[in-house]
Parts: structure tokens; sequence; C-alpha cells
């Protein structure tokens, strides 16, 4: 068929969070207008017409949205595009004859479960610990009550666009979760809706991210070349300072 | 069976829910401390619910088959949701939102529900905003409003283009909290595999650890569904890989009625399909519409030449070109609504102008707004007529729909500010879904079902943007009330334990029923069953339907219902990690609703919303309802021997007159 590409993958299978993993080598033909996911789904076709176990892998909106799919693709989180998921990767950037390396996420934080597929449930309980606005349902005020700056709003935005994949946490060299925490707190702080709880918040998120094993921030930005919706490392250097102000101001 | 629709008889419709609102039975926060109440799904009306209800006091139990409740479908949704706050001041009202609802429905929902979401629609936004959903706003720091379709104001509220993102975002979080207080309990990567009734109630689920494949029961006073659609039946939508019928097909075999499973939507803004290993289709935001324009070329030859490749879109000049909608329905335009402008995309691409290499797309050209926006930014920017207004105007699109824009050339490959946007209807939204009465309650005492999985507010065709309206509504705003309409009874009813012998069936049938599957062992994917069946649905029960066709449909997915039984092959084992024995089960109960869809879309002998039959089309081509005959919700029992049960809920309109719907 005219656009087929021959592919080697080499792909991380581990039975369990406890077995012993490593790579291992299939042959593929992908079709160039195929998502690297469907390419993954035509090879695991393959095995299961072979009677062997296909490839787990975490997946499910495949529009770039939802988050779930955490793999690393020769050596990057999500492959090699900025600003693309690995569902809205096309195997139109790869060429005939190519061998792909695919891993999991890796980071303390991220235990590995089954293959591709890790346990990212530390982030929940870090937005738990503060990742919120504490309103009840029908408490609110009408929506045009507190007129918010157009830049602010857009900012706010910016920070809010965080899909929860984990792709900062698996490109940082310590596992380092401050991307993900800050573009949070940003979010919230930038709004005069989150402000009001602004130091608890920044103090509980910092407290249960380093409580979940993830490491420490050194400067180094990879989360933001592979974060997939492009947030911004200025995030971190925001809540820096918010996070220095709450520790400054309490008793 | 009488189904009793419980629309509350006290008060004109404009008062009926502010009057039951004040005078239900509440239980009091004491007991509702005594109480547990089990939310399956996160999406925006479970995770709304479940944190509602944990605000509330209740004990509940949310369970999600994702491994976080912010994975949940809603995340996807583009566009915006619907409020009538009338902000821009064109008129817009309660009853406008009410009456466009009803009539975009194609006059098959009930009026008192879609009132009631009418009048909650604007307390959504004001939670939301309050929750910080960063919904986009004008230079002077209040909300901004586009258009929808099927509508004359602009009521949409929106975050660039991922309004379900933002909002899912803000219940996720509200739930978080009520998870942070123990509140809610929150059991991710767990899926119900089925409802548990005790004395006829329903008091529990039987879930599956996914990570261990451990079966667990859990019971309390009340379930509360909130498992989103049922468009993966077709295989190829717009909806994630894991959505499924499954937890609603488990309480329909347990006794609960799945009402006009029929009612499908087809979205007319979608990127073609390209290839057959193609897993699922993407949605370009019906908000595009506002500014896009749909045509196909006037001349076949034009197609032609287009589809081999020897012409593109900007060969065509002006006077070739077809706007069809525009032509067809000068009144709204591209803006109609989605069922009417998807059969219009296939009556051209029949016609053999489609303009892709298959013939199966039709051109959204934004040219003439780039344009205008070019026009109006050169303006307001002194820069005189010789300004490249299209350039300018990209500018503005790109801020409006540049996410969108940037999706479409990262699966297309195709630049769309040069070449217009190839699109094609696909699968989209399920306004079927599990029958409820007015309190969201079903027809099993105790158990409810919020947002796209039940049947509610749409009737034949949802309106863009009211998904998610729906959704929040009926989370935030509906279910923390009239759950208490059943748990008010429940006070002295001590908690549920799960060594009661239901439960122990239950499991038992549960297990069963997986090692069964697994033990097939035969030499088809589970995958390809899903693909076969999904084209079965496509063709037969898809964008238009015939008796002869459903007929033919039906005995082809039992045929392949009974290979599906014989000759699967599901990997590994039942106790560990296994996604396709997860897959296995989901398509299993594919494989049961896509028969009663074509049921019902055969009993359903007229043609409304999205249920276009061919025989019941005007000279025009319009569709053609039965007023007479069929203004009723088809609710169906299913039968294990194919003699499904029709239970019929006759709709009554007092305060609108059933009209022929024109968009002319």
């Amino acid at each position: 068929m005219s656009g087929d590409i021959n592919l080697t993958l080499k792909v991380w299978r581990q039975a369990g969070p406890k077995a012993k993993g490593k790579l291992e080598s299939y042959k593929v033909v992908a079709n160039e207008h195929m998502s690297f996911l469907e390419m993954l789904d035509v090879l695991n076709e393959q095995l299961i017409s072979e009677k062997q176990e296909p490839i787990t892998f975490e997946h499910d909106c495949r529009e770039g949205i939802c988050g779930s799919c955490s793999m690393v693709i020769n050596g990057q989180p999500h492959g090699p595009q900025t600003g693309t998921t690995a569902c809205q990767l096309h195997m139109r950037h790869y060429k005939d004859g190519e061998t792909i390396v695919v891993e999991p996420f890796r980071a303390t934080a991220f235990p590995v479960l089954k293959d591709l597929s890790v346990d990212r449930s530390a982030f929940d309980r870090v937005i738990q610990a503060g990742g919120y606005v504490s309103v009840n349902t029908g408490q609110a005020v009408d929506g045009n009550s507190i007129p918010i700056e157009k830049d602010l709003s857009l900012k706010a935005f910016d920070s809010a666009t965080c899909i929860g994949c984990g792709a900062c946490v698996a490109a940082c060299p310590n596992g380092s979760a401050m991307l993900f925490t800050s573009a949070k707190v940003s979010h919230l702080g930038l709004l005069p809706q989150g402000k009001v709880e602004g130091v608890s918040r920044v103090k509980g998120m910092v407290a249960q991210m380093d409580k979940e094993g993830f490491g420490m921030c050194s400067n180094i930005g990879a989360c933001e070349a592979e974060c997939p919706k492009e947030i911004s490392i200025d995030n971190i250097a925001r809540m820096n300072r918010e996070y220095t102000g709450a520790m400054l101001g309490s008793e | 069976m009488k189904l009793n629709s419980n629309i509350p008889e006290a008060g004109s419709l404009e008062e009926k829910w502010t009057k039951y609102k004040s005078k239900m039975n509440l239980v009091a926060p004491n007991n509702k401390r005594r109480i547990d109440v089990i939310v399956v799904g996160t999406g925006l009306a479970g995770a709304s619910a479940a944190a509602t209800m944990g605000e509330l006091g209740y004990n509940v139990k949310c369970f999600s088959f994702h491994d976080s409740p912010r994975r949940a479908h809603s995340i996807a949704a583009q566009g915006g949701i619907n409020a009538a706050k009338n902000y821009q001041n064109d008129g817009d009202s309660v009853y406008r939102l009410f009456y466009d609802t009803i009539k975009g429905g194609d006059y098959r929902s009930r009026e008192a529900n879609v009132h009631r979401l009418a009048e909650v629609s604007v307390d959504i936004i004001d939670q939301c905003v309050a929750q910080g959903v960063p919904f986009a706003r004008e230079y002077g720091g209040l909300l901004e409003n586009r258009s929808f379709g099927g509508v004359q104001v602009s009521r949409t509220f929106y975050a660039r283009g991922q309004t379900g993102q933002q909002l899912l975002i803000g219940a996720y979080q509200a739930l978080s909290r009520q998870i942070s207080t123990g509140q809610v309990e929150m059991y991710n990567r767990h899926e119900m595999l089925d409802l548990v009734k005790i004395d006829g109630k329903a008091r529990g689920i039987v879930t599956r650890n996914l990570i261990s494949g451990k079966i667990e029961s859990h019971a309390a006073h009340c379930v509360v569904l909130a498992t989103g659609g049922y468009g993966n039946v077709f295989y190829l939508s717009t909806n994630a890989m894991g959505c499924n019928v499954s937890a609603g097909w488990r309480a329909v075999r347990r006794g609960a009625l799945m009402a006009n499973p029929c009612y499908t939507q087809i979205h007319p803004t979608c990127i073609p399909v390209s290839g057959e290993y193609q897993s699922k289709l993407t949605l370009m935001s019906e908000s595009l519409r506002n500014d896009g324009r749909v045509w196909v070329p006037k001349k076949v030859e034009d197609a032609q030449a287009i589809q081999q490749g020897k012409k593109t879109g900007l060969d065509i000049p002006e006077e070739d070109r077809d706007y069809y909608l525009e032509r067809r329905y000068p009144a709204f335009g591209n803006l109609v609504p989605r069922d009417v402008a998807s059969r219009a995309a296939k009556v051209a691409c029949d016609e053999g102008k489609g303009v892709s290499p298959t013939g199966l797309a039709v051109y959204l050209d934004f040219t003439d707004a780039a344009i205008r926006y070019g026009k109006a930014k050169a303006h307001s920017m002194n820069l005189g007529s010789s300004a490249d207004y299209k350039k300018l105007g990209q500018e503005v699109i790109a801020a409006k729909y540049g996410n969108l824009f940037q999706m479409y050339e990262k699966i297309s490959g195709e630049n769309p500010y040069e070449f217009p946007m190839k699109i094609f209807p696909a699968v989209h939204y399920t306004m079927g879904g599990i029958w409820v009465d007015y309190n969201l309650q079903t027809n099993v005492p105790g158990l409810f079902c919020l947002g796209e999985a039940n049947f509610s507010d749409h009737g034949a065709n949802r309106l863009g943007a009211s998904a998610l309206m729906q959704g929040l509504a009926d989370g935030y705003f509906v279910i923390p009330y009239t759950i208490g309409t059943f748990l008010s009874d429940e006070i002295r009813t001590p908690q549920f334990s799960t060594d009661l012998p239901e439960f122990a069936a239950a499991e038992k049938a549960v297990k069963e029923r997986l090692s069964m599957l697994i033990n097939i062992k035969g030499d088809q994917s589970v995958e390809s069953f899903h693909r076969r069946l999904g084209k079965i649905m496509w063709e037969y029960c898809g964008m238009s339907r015939s008796a002869e066709g459903l007929t033919k449909g039906r005995d082809l997915i039992r045929e392949l219902r009974a290979e599906f039984y014989k000759d699967v092959f599901i990997p590994g084992s039942v106790d560990e990690y296994n996604t396709e024995l997860e897959k296995a089960a989901r398509v299993a109960d594919f494989l049961e609703l896509g028969e009663v869809m074509m049921v019902d879309a055969l009993d359903r002998n007229e043609s409304c919303g999205g249920h276009f039959r061919e025989e019941f089309r005007s000279p025009e081509g319009e569709a053609m309802r039965d007023d007479e005959n069929y203004t009723y919700v088809a609710a169906w029992e299913w039968a294990d021997d194919g003699n499904h049960v029709l239970h019929k809920e006759e709709l009554e309109f007092k305060n609108v007159e059933l009209k022929t719907r024109s968009y002319k």
C-alpha cells in the first residue's frame, strides 16, 4: 500500500509492578497516515493473531486532551514533535527502516503497572492537597459580578491547559513535579476566585508533592520542552515566589 | 409496566421546579451522615454529582474505570456550554433556551425536564466561574459568548476550544476537595460489571479492579449512574476509545429500560476517515460554523477532479461553488442544527460532489471570515485599504480557533489556513439512554441516571453546547435535590453489608461471565468483532435508515453475536491487568445494544431529529414526523429470546405547539 513504512519497534515489556522488565523487538508495517497509537494497535492485533499478549498502554481520547497516553518514544516523553501528545503523533514523521524505542514514563513516583502503563495517582493526591477553590455548589455569585482582566484570564488559562499526563515528571532527571504543581497553583492563584486560599494551597500542594517522592527542581527546563501543552516554566518561578511568601508569612 | 414521568402537577411550566423543590422531602443533615450513595462515572455529571452530594454530607463512593477522575471523556468537549444569561442583550431568556431545545430535539423530549434544564443553566455558569474555570472574556473583563447551531442568539460560554476540559477540571477539583475531606471515597481503575438489587431496589454494584482483576462488591442505599453515551457501538466515532455502554447495559439486564436508543447524533464537522486502520474520528467543533462556510463544487466534474487530486478547492471559482446550507436554509445558514447539516452533507456526497479521494467530504472554508475580520482589524488599527485583510484576519481566526486548526493540521497533514478544511459527518453523541423520570430515577427504585447516559433532555437531536449544560445541570443542581425523594424514605434503613446473598450471587455471575469469555479461546480478536459491528451499525442504522435495512441489520448483528461467543480470542487471564478482557465484556454488551437500536429504529415509523427513515421524508428531502402516532418515548425492556418489550411514555405538549421544524 502506498505510504507503508517498515519499522522495528523495541518496546518495554513488564508483566507487573514487581516483575523484571526488558525491551522486546517487533517488526511492524505502518502507514504514514496512522497515528503512533494506531501503529501500536496494528502491532497488538498482530500479536493477538499469534496468540501472544498485546502491549498494554494507556490511551483514551486520542485527541491530545485526556492525558492518558504516557510513553517515552526514542527517549522523549510523547515523542519528537513539540506540543504533541503520543496519540497526536503521526507516522509521517518516521522513515522506512527506522527503529523506534518505546518505554513507559519513568519516575520514582510513577511505578510501572504493566508494560507502558504507569501509576500516576500521585498527581490526584497533589490536587487533593489544595488544588481547588473551596466553594460549595450553589454558593456562587453572578458570573459577571467580578470582572477579570482579559490578559490575566488568558494567563490563568495557559496554566490551566495542563492535561495531567506527567510528561514533565518523566522528562525531568530528578523526577520533579514542579511544572504540574505550579501550573495548578498559578491557574488558581492568578484568578480572584482562587487567590483567597493561595497560602494554604501552595503549602499543601508542595508538601504533598514532596511526600509522594517527586524530586527537587534544578532548573533544567526539560519539563517545559517536553510538555505537550507547552506550559511555561515561568509557572515554577511564580510558584516559588508564592511559596516563599507563604512560608515567610506563617508563624 | 406503566411508566410514570413524575412530572410535578403543581404550577405552570415556569413554576414547577421551584414549587417542587420547596415542597419535596429532604434528608436532614444528621441522617445524611448515615446514608451511602454510589456514583459510577466521573465525567461532568458524575464528578459534579459526587462532589455536591459529598458537600451535602452523604457518604459517597465514586467509581471510574480511568486511572484518574479527570480523564473522563467530557474532557474532550470543545465548543462550549449554553446558558440563558442574556449577557449579550440579544433577546435570550430561559423560555427561549427551553423552546430552542424542544424544537432542536424535534419535539421528542419532555417539556418540564427541558424547562428545568434551561432554568438551572444560569447557575452553572456562576458555579464554574467561582471554581476558577477560565471562560473567555471581553476586554472589559466580562464573560464572552458565541453562537451555536439551531439558535439565533449568542448564549454559548466557552474556554477556547477546550471548554469540556476546563469544566471537567472544575468538577474534578470540587470532587478532589471532597476526597481530601474523606466525604467521597474514590475508586479509580474500577469498572462496574453488575448492578445489585435487594428487594427490588438498587443497593450496590459489583466491580472489577482493573489492575488486579479482583471482583469486589460495594453496597449503598442507592446507585447513581453517570457513565456516558454509547456512540462507540459504531466503532468509529468521536468518543474516546474507552467509552462504553456496559454500566448502563448491566442495569438494563437487571430490569432498567433503554429509552430511544435509535436517537444518535451524527456530527457534521469531523475530520474524514482516512483508512481501514483508523481507530477513532476527531471532531472539529461546531463553533467553527460561526465563521466557516460549508460548500461543495456545483459541477460533478470539478468534484471528480478534486477527488483525483487534479484540482484543489482553491481552483474552483466562486460562481462554481455551492454553499448548499446557505442556499437551502437561508434563515440559519451554516448554523443549522447538526442533524440537518449532516444529512445535507450526505446528500451532496451522494450526488458525487464530495471533495476527498473517497468522495466523502465537504469543505468548511474560512476565507470570507478572515477577510471580514481583517477589514475590521485594519479599520481599528487605521491601516487603510492597502492592508492584507486575509493575513490580518487569519490572526483573528487563529486566536479564536487556533488549537482546532492545529489539531486539524496534525491529523490531516494539510494547512487549514491555506486550504479549506475537509469535513464529514461522524457519530458523536447519543440522545437515547436509560429511561428516567423527572427525578432522574430509573424504573428500578434507587437507581438514578445522569448526563449522556440517560435519555432525558435532548429528544431526537441535541443542540450544540447543550451536553455540557445537561451534564452539569444533572450533577450540580438536580440530583442533589431529587435523590432526596427516594432517600427520605430510607433514613431508617441501616447500611447494607456486602455479605448479603444478593452480592454473592452477583459476584458469582460476573466471575462466570468473565471466565466464559476468556475460555472461548477462538481465533478472532475483540477489536475485529467491534469493527464489524460498527460497520453494520453505520450501514443500516446510521445517517439514513430503512425498514428493509434495519431488518437485515438486526439479523447480521445476531449472527455476529453468535460468532463472537464461538470464536473470540482473549489472551491472558481474568485475574490480572487485561485490557483485552475489558474490551471483550464491553463489546459483548454493544452486540446486544446494537440489536435493540435496530429494533427501536424499525419501530419508529417516522423521521425525527437524528433518526432519519428513508420512507418518511418530504419531497424536498426533509424529515417527516408523525406526531399522531409517535409522540412517545420508546423504552425497551431486554428479553433474552429477542422479543424485547416496548413500554411507551406518551409525551404531552401543553406549552409548545408541535410544528414542522423549519430552519429555512
